[in-house]
């Protein structure tokens, strides 16, 4: 009886070790998860990533997404907006960048990462006027309800990630500025995204990866 | 008349201060043109340096508190948190705090829009301009974690530093200032 006991004893004993070591499992878990995406939540993308893609409002009423380009070989996707002076700055030098790499595969997809309730100049009214003052030929798109900067870890406007399309998905191979000067398109020496589709459409390595820049916080 | 016109600005920029948040660049702008009419900025003057120039200023070695901020009269949440810069820079300067505003407005505008706007806000604070256009070079020497968003602060003293990405509250700002004080 007493053996019974014990054994029965033991039994539960063990029950409730492996009872804890599942629940120890599935904490782990969870917490490597979470720890997961917490990292997704604060750093966003790290060159070689594969980034999302959305599907979000243009400026003429459709809806874009990456996929849509069944020809392209890769984007300059642009988190830029109306109302920061670096992003407007560098307006003509986007349209310019979508001219020289549409046609070559690689087209610019400007997102507009703004809350428009704190910057009602970034509202798609006031994104369509800029559009066709400027004559945008680029899409410019409102990431409307801040889904999509956040997992690409946009900090700031204008922040540039170029993405080439491989069979696992659009690849980032490069964050950063557009060049090496904001006040003078003329006194560039540098010209970081354009070097890097260049290195891309040659089958080439990407130089500089990452570069830096002072830009407009993202308004949440 | 001057003086009249003058105080009528004064009165409405701080009324679109008190319902600030939502205020447009463009809505500031007009305000500012306006300044630029009747105020005389000529006695507000500030160095201007590239990084090279402002270096020493964001690593001395004394032990004094010093807390740097980036800002510029463009950044809405920059002009926000200003007056709690100030504030510390009232308040804490006899506890060996000081404080320094690196301003990022770009140089065509120091004139029309930076000086009117020290004059009209009546800033205390040491105030510096930043003007280097290779800040793919400059931003990851402020700080390895900087981004480049602005506004950005930096609160040192000696060998202790620490860098903020970020917005602050008058009291968040307190806080991480304290942390240097004791």
């Amino acid at each position: 009886m007493n053996f019974t006991k014990k054994n029965h004893q033991h039994f539960n004993n063990r029950s409730v070790v492996s009872k804890t070591l599942k629940l120890l499992a599935v904490m782990v878990l969870v917490l490597t998860l979470s720890a997961f995406t917490i990292n997704t939540d604060g750093d966003g993308y790290k060159v070689g990533d594969i980034a999302t893609d959305f599907s979000l409002e243009n400026i003429d009423g459709n809806k874009v997404s990456l996929a849509d380009y069944k020809d392209a070989k890769g984007f300059i996707v642009i988190f830029t907006c109306n109302t920061c002076p670096y992003a407007v700055a560098y307006e003509d030098r986007v349209e310019a960048l979508n001219k020289k790499y549409a046609g070559k595969g690689y087209p610019v997809i400007a997102i507009m990462p703004n809350n428009t309730d704190v910057k009602p100049g970034d509202n798609m009214e006031a994104m369509k006027a800029r559009a066709k003052e400027k004559g945008f030929t680029f899409p410019y798109l409102m990431d409307k309800g801040q889904k999509i900067y956040p997992q690409y870890g946009a900090t700031k406007t204008p922040h540039v990630y170029i993405l080439e399309k491989t069979k696992k998905g659009n690849v980032v191979k490069y964050i950063g500025a557009i060049d090496n000067n904001y006040k003078d398109a003329e006194a560039v020496t540098e010209t970081y995204a354009e070097d890097a589709v260049n290195a891309l459409l040659k089958n080439k390595e990407v130089k500089t990866k990452e570069t830096k820049a002072i830009g407009c916080s993202i308004k949440v | 008349m001057k003086h009249i016109l003058f105080v009528l600005l004064l009165s409405i920029l701080s009324c679109k201060n008190e319902t600030s948040g939502s205020e447009t660049v463009e809505s500031k702008d007009a305000v500012t043109e306006k300044i630029e009419e009747v105020i005389d900025v000529s006695d507000i003057d500030f160095n201007i340096y590239d990084y090279d120039g402002l270096e020493p200023f964001i690593n001395i070695k004394d032990d004094k508190v010093h807390v740097v901020n980036f800002w510029a009269t463009w950044c809405a949440p920059c002009v926000k948190e200003l007056p709690f810069f100030e504030h510390i820079n009232e308040n804490y300067k006899d506890q060996n705090v000081e404080v320094l505003l690196v301003s990022l407005d770009f140089p065509k505008d120091y004139e029309k829009k930076l000086k009117p706007f020290i004059k009209i806000k009546d800033l205390k604070s040491e105030i510096v301009a930043l003007d280097d256009t290779d800040m793919n070079r400059w931003v990851a020497m402020v700080d390895k974690d900087w981004s480049g968003a602005l506004p950005a602060t930096i609160i040192y003293k000696g060998d202790k530093r620490q860098f903020y990405e970020k917005s602050f509250t008058q009291e968040e700002l307190e806080t991480e200032l304290k942390q240097f004080l004791k």
